[in-house]
């Protein structure tokens, strides 16, 4: 009894560190958060006046945030899957014996040492369209004229397939190694026992690389899909959300926080769309847990 | 989630061939697809460094060769950058940040697993729930609540909301839960307190763990973009990922447009080292769960 009660207090102690840190600045700010979205207010969140959580159904049924959700989804449809197949591609090819291979391992993980401030800033260089190193090399401007005039960044159409490469970049050494990591521990009687049944090399790759491999691929789709759901640096840095008027890379983050977003002077709005936004990915999550319950095979 | 098996399987050549080395030009090839796809990776890097290596005025000339050679972009960099400082305060913060996290990380976790306490699964469920709320929904009130305790532009503003993660402890109240019960039970024969246990049997066998979380810490805190853009007014406090966002916007004239460039590839190098030395944390860390990445 008495020791049950020394546990007790132990635990307050030992959890209550954490405990502040995390009420004081996850939950207070959420439960904060769906009540400021109730209303509009200054830049301070002060004047405010309330609306009530008609608020949050004006919100959703508004041009604007239905502009951002719909560019945030085209997003991570243009990053996840490419991303995932990089990744998957990359690691494939440099699974093999041969000489040297550790030194192609060590390049293809390297981008994950890159910020999202140092990737971007990279990427504006390499597509600005008169200064920048892609719009200077002739035959490319001759495939995809894009590049030099209005710049793949400046024109409406390819602004976010331009944001996305360099956040796919980014994300390249990340995917390489999760899923390196994931291939090494594919039992190899798998893939012998297919190479006796007389399983060529894309048989092995499919039936059994690609199965065992399940669990790390969704892995790593979630995590890029949340990453993509959250891109905010790569937004800032490259485009400010633009080009304007069609406002083609304004993702959800980037409607909270953008220095040009409407919201960004009026801390209710925010809120209200900073709340929209963990719905989302609530919902997001969900989802591809009930489809990892379903397709994923986990071995034993 | 794959680290553990990854080293234990064996990779030796077997006789029957599913790994044969290829001979000849089908080797060659490999090289060849594996050169490739390398130069492509590593595009943006080179003619980061390369242009950064040339006066202004010469980048375009040739842009994919290097060539008139000078290191005075970077030292223009280094100081109208200001990355001494910036450097400085993205060191201090990341280092406090993950310090703090690995303690409160440890001792959450060591409650969790080996403490009984009333409402345990509630609380827990709790510290997990705080994993589902992305950083961004919080941000709005967090920058109010840090403007109110006067920490705006300070290293407690940008330090203090990331003292403690679920994540960290839940990755190590899993390896805790690992101990065998024996061991616990000849530590308390052997007269060893709760304390006792923690710091001379526990964190010792949960070392490799808790490098991966250090690094992962440590990363997620320096590679920190959107929160120090919303505290940050005064230029002395910059970090370095929103200094480089200032030096940007900076736009010198023309002939110096490569400035930013080069500030960029200084950015980059600390962690490109800190990575070649921690490797092997790193895989670890990044596969255990990225997910709050």
């Amino acid at each position: 009894m008495k020791r049950r009660r020394r546990d007790a207090v132990l635990a307050l102690v030992m959890l209550g560190p954490s405990a502040v840190i995390l009420v004081a600045f996850v939950l207070y700010p959420l439960a904060r958060a769906v009540w400021l979205g109730r209303q509009r207010c200054d830049a301070r969140a002060q004047n405010c006046r309330t609306n009530g959580f008609r608020q949050y159904v004006d919100v959703v049924q508004s041009r604007e945030f239905q502009h951002s959700l719909w560019v945030t989804v085209k997003f991570a449809l243009l990053t996840v899957p490419v991303g995932v197949a990089l990744g998957l591609g990359l690691a494939v090819l440099a699974d093999r014996h041969l000489r040297g291979v550790g030194f192609f391992r060590t390049v293809f993980s390297s981008t994950v040492a890159t910020s999202v401030a140092v990737a971007s800033l990279m990427w504006l260089f390499l597509l600005q369209p008169s200064r920048g190193v892609l719009a200077n090399i002739g035959w490319l401007n001759q495939l995809a004229p894009v590049i030099k005039r209005p710049g793949l960044l400046n024109d409406a159409g390819t602004a976010l397939s331009g944001v996305a490469l360099s956040s796919v970049w980014a994300n390249l050494g990340f995917t390489f190694i999760v899923v390196t990591a994931g291939l090494q521990s594919i039992p190899r009687e798998l893939h012998e026992s297919a190479y006796v049944d007389g399983a060529g090399p894309w048989r092995r790759f499919t039936n059994v690389t690609v199965p065992m491999l399940s669990p790390t691929l969704v892995f790593v789709g979630v995590v890029l899909t949340s990453r993509a759901f959250q891109a905010y640096g790569e937004i800032d840095l490259l485009t400010k959300g633009g080009p304007v008027p069609q406002d083609s890379t304004s993702t959800l983050t980037y409607l909270i926080y953008g220095s040009t977003s409407i919201a960004r002077s009026d801390a209710g709005l925010q809120s209200t769309v900073a709340v929209l936004l963990f719905v989302v990915l609530l919902v997001l999550s969900v989802v591809q847990l009930r489809g990892l319950e379903r397709r994923v095979h986990y071995g034993n | 989630m794959a680290t553990s098996t990854a080293r234990r399987t064996s990779r030796a050549h077997t006789s029957i061939g599913i790994d044969h080395v290829p001979r000849g030009w089908r080797m060659v090839g490999r090289y060849v697809v594996l050169g490739v796809v390398a130069f492509l990776v590593l595009f943006p890097v080179y003619t980061t460094v390369i242009a950064a290596l040339k006066p202004g005025s010469k980048v375009l000339d040739h842009p994919l060769l290097p060539g008139s050679f000078t290191l005075q972009v970077f030292r223009d960099a280094w100081t109208e950058g200001r990355l001494g400082r910036y450097l400085w305060n993205s060191t201090v913060v990341a280092v406090v940040v993950t310090t703090c996290q690995l303690v409160t990380s440890l001792i959450s976790a060591y409650a969790f697993a080996f403490l009984r306490f009333p409402l345990k699964t509630f609380f827990f469920g709790l510290f997990l729930a705080t994993l589902l709320v992305p950083i961004e929904t919080t941000l709005v009130i967090n920058r109010r609540t840090v403007d109110s305790l006067g920490w705006l532009n300070s290293y407690q503003g940008l330090a203090v909301p990331f003292l403690a993660t679920a994540f960290g402890t839940f990755l190590m109240r899993q390896v805790f839960l690992q101990i065998p019960k024996e061991l616990r039970e000849a530590g308390q024969m052997d007269g060893l307190g709760h304390w006792g246990f923690l710091t001379e049997v526990a964190i010792p066998l949960v070392r490799p763990t808790l490098g991966a979380l250090a690094l992962f810490s440590f990363l997620s805190s320096w590679n920190q973009y959107l929160w120090p853009n919303l505290i940050t007014t005064e230029e002395n406090m910059n970090t370095v990922q929103t200094g480089l966002r200032l030096l940007n916007a900076s736009v010198p004239d023309i002939e110096r447009f490569n400035v930013p460039i080069a500030g960029t590839v200084i950015a980059a190098l600390p962690i490109a080292i800190v990575l070649m030395v921690f490797q092997r944390q790193l895989v670890r860390g990044l596969t255990a769960g990225a997910v709050k990445g």
